[in-house]
């Protein structure tokens, strides 16, 4: 009978490798009252007759989409984690894939073709895919987190109409501010954009694209009037294959390699008024708001990534290496380090998730996103180095995934604004508070 | 034949990638804070379900059924995300492994459940991976006096006819039988999809019936007492033989052979 117990354990999930629980932090057992994430997104809402819950609660939607998101990332994901990795390049079939279990639509309403959720469920989506690949994490995180919600808040209905369906279906989005002259000073950019007879025309140049040899939808800040300095800056709406769009080089990267990162070029490129994205010279404010509510999604990629890498070595020490006659995870020298560990990605999740329901809620949450996405990034480098070690040789080698996640940490503390700029941010609040 | 009707079962288990372990009484498995989903060939059974209607097999409607704890109703909520209409949930209060129904009172509620629901195609695990004991298809099939097909490995449906292929020792068995009938699914049947995000949010307005063991008329007890649970015996670790002959006279000396 014994025989029949293991053909049935480990069944048709070919990957069932992996032992560990399902998001481990979250015990579900909370009783069941009204969460604030069963609140609709970007309303205002009172939420002070709520009874208070763990931070740690999620919604039976949010739960079930967890555990949902995760199997599908162990089974179809982590099978090409390292050969994406070594390639340098997304597998098309996974991109297919995010779109077909509605991972690139969380947010996007269900008349346009989208998943309907709420922010917090675009969050968890994000930790869990970055669990098994930070690389194919950030796509998903780009997407929903800057590109669709910019249609969602600031799209007319022919835009919303045209671009979210396919943002929910098939067509991948970019974002693109960053500039070789302009990268922590972001709204130093120096791509211009003109009017013309029926619309505008762009010039300049982008760098660091994320998502861009995949997607075919780009938003794009220029400068309408310099003369008005970062307040000229505008947002547009571009399509790949528009005459005088280019992609002129795809970066080689540290980590996130499988995540593509580009420069682009701008060359008299045309668009019809359409593709304004909301009004003239709103493109600063556009481009704040987006990042202040996309560095949640970063900081959840880099709990993501430590959970991973925390749980890839937990799974090593306490079942696998043996040294000295026994597990290395029963040396007290070891299981130390690992109870740090887990209470370091423990705190930077709750800051991660209550910068999310903040956000909900309709509270203010620019410091919470600036913290969760400082600590977060720290946090990830923290563990997935110590990861590493911890599992000595077989850490350092690229056959398992423990490097992986220590290289694909460190773009946490640069993209979306460096350390710095969020400890500016922080301080800033700070100041703002305590000046008498 | 004016479509198929068709009734899943599905068990809220112990995951299947969780070690289980035995409770200090041995009295049970313990099952506190422990990640449960649902039985993984209740999976393979949604999935056939919802593939028949996709193959445009008449099928009017797929519910599915779940007798257990409150938190069964999760699995319920993720049969109706992969796909079926809508959920009964019987609560069953199990405290200290008491309560609990055994495969011949699930199998006589599921006749009750079968008989109220009109079902015509019962569709469930050959077996759930916590007890293993692969009976509750086989004693509906007799209850209700229908034809059965367990173990099912490819499911056709032709107007009021079903061929079921069944892997069995050295090949594989075909079976046609009439409807209504029993099936029950096997590992290579098919491979069971992922709840996708807009398939979750639809679930939550799928109807789900709340019912307990009262609603259903019969006597559901158990007839069984555990004696005793215990842990396998750790496994010893093997040897190395240098050839064949090593091998052989190691399994004669072990009576093996
Ligand atoms: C892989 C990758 C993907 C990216 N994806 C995108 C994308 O999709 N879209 C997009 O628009 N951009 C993207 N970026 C750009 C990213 O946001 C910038 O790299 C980031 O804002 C930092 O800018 P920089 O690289 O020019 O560094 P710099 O601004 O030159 O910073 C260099 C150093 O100086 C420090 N520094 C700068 N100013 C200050 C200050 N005022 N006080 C203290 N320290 C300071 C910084 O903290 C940093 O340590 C991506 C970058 C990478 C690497």
């Amino acid at each position: 009978m014994t025989s029949i117990a293991k053909t049935l354990r480990p069944l048709a999930r070919a990957a069932a490798s992996s032992s560990r629980p399902l998001r481990p932090a979250f015990s579900r057992t909370a009783p069941q009252i009204r969460c604030l994430s069963s609140t609709l997104p970007r309303r205002d809402v009172d939420i002070s007759d709520i009874p208070p819950t763990p931070i740690t609660h999620l919604s039976d939607t949010e739960a079930l989409m967890a555990e949902s998101v995760s199997k599908f990332a162990q089974d179809v994901i982590l099978p090409k984690a390292r050969e994406m990795d070594e390639a340098e390049s997304m597998d098309p079939t996974v991109v297919e894939q995010l779109f077909e279990q509605g991972l690139m639509g969380v947010e996007i309403p269900e008349e346009y073709g989208g998943s309907g959720m709420n922010f917090t469920s675009a969050i968890i989506a994000i930790e869990e895919l970055a669990r098994v690949d930070p690389s194919v994490s950030v796509m998903a995180d780009v997407h929903n987190t800057l590109c669709n919600t910019a249609i969602l808040k600031w799209g007319t209905e022919k835009l919303k109409k045209e671009w979210l369906p396919k943002l929910a279906t098939n067509t991948v989005g970019s974002f693109c501010l960053s500039e070789p002259v302009s990268g922590s000073d972001a709204f130093a950019l120096a791509t211009k954009a003109t009017r013309t007879g029926n619309g505008y025309k762009i010039n300049g140049g982008k760098m660091w694209i994320t998502n861009s040899m995949e997607a075919n939808f780009f938003i794009v800040f220029a400068n309408l009037d310099p003369s008005k300095k970062y307040k000229g800056i505008t947002a547009f709406i571009v399509e790949k294959g528009t005459p005088g769009f280019s992609i002129a080089k795809k970066e080689k990267k540290l980590g996130i390699r499988a995540s593509s990162t580009c420069v682009i070029n701008f060359d008299d490129v045309e668009i019809p008024k359409e593709n304004l994205l909301g009004d003239e010279f709103e493109g600063y404010k556009y481009a704040i708001g987006l990042l202040n509510e996309g560095r949640i999604g970063i900081a959840a990629q880099m709990t993501g990534l430590a959970l991973g890498a925390f749980e890839n070595a937990a799974g090593y020490a306490w079942n696998d290496r043996k040294q000295f006659g026994q597990l290395i995870g029963e040396f007290q020298g070891m299981q130390h380090q690992m109870a740090q560990a887990w209470t370091e990605i423990q705190a930077a999740r709750a800051l991660v998730f209550n910068a999310a329901r903040k956000k909900e809620a309709g509270e203010d949450f620019v410091m919470d996103a600036a913290m969760a996405k400082l600590y977060a990034s720290q946090v990830a480098g923290k563990v997935s180095g110590q990861a590493v070690e911890w599992m000595g040789g077989m850490g350092f080698v690229r056959e398992g995934l423990a490097e992986k996640y220590f290289r694909d940490s460190k773009i946490g503390a640069i993209y979306e604004g460096t350390s710095n700029i969020q400890l500016t941010t922080i301080a800033r609040h700070l100041q703002k508070t305590y000046t008498k | 034949m004016s479509g198929l009707r068709i009734l899943v079962p599905v068990k809220r288990v112990i995951d299947y990638a969780v070690k289980p372990r035995v409770n200090r009484a041995q009295t049970a498995v313990e099952t506190a804070n422990v990640k449960h989903s649902m039985n993984p060939f209740d999976e393979l059974s949604i999935e056939e379900a919802v593939r028949l209607r996709e193959r445009k097999v008449p099928v009017e409607e797929i519910v599915a059924f779940s007798a257990g704890p409150p938190k069964a109703q999760d699995i319920l909520r993720t049969a109706m995300a992969m796909g079926a209409d809508r959920g009964i949930h019987v609560q069953i209060d199990e405290k200290e492994g008491k309560g609990e129904l055994e495969p011949l009172g699930v199998a006589k509620l599921l006749k009750r459940v079968v008989e109220k629901e009109k079902s015509n195609l019962v569709i469930l695990g050959k077996q759930s991976i916590d007890d293993d004991a692969g009976q509750t298809g086989q004693m509906l099939a007799a209850l209700l006096n229908w034809s059965q097909a367990t173990q099912a490995s490819k499911v056709q449906v032709e107007g009021d006819s079903v061929i079921v292929t069944r892997e069995v020792d050295g090949g594989v068995e075909t079976l046609k039988a009439k409807l209504p009938m029993i099936i029950t699914t096997d590992l290579r049947l098919n491979e069971p999809r992922y709840a996708s995000l807009p398939n979750i949010m639809k679930a939550k307005k799928k109807p789900l019936d709340k019912k307990t063991l009262k609603d259903f008329e019969g006597d559901f007890s158990a007839r069984l007492k555990t004696v005793k649970v215990t842990e396998p015996p750790p496994r010893k670790g093997g040897i190395k033989v240098e050839d064949v002959d090593g091998m052989i006279s190691k399994l004669k000396e072990l009576g093996a052979l």
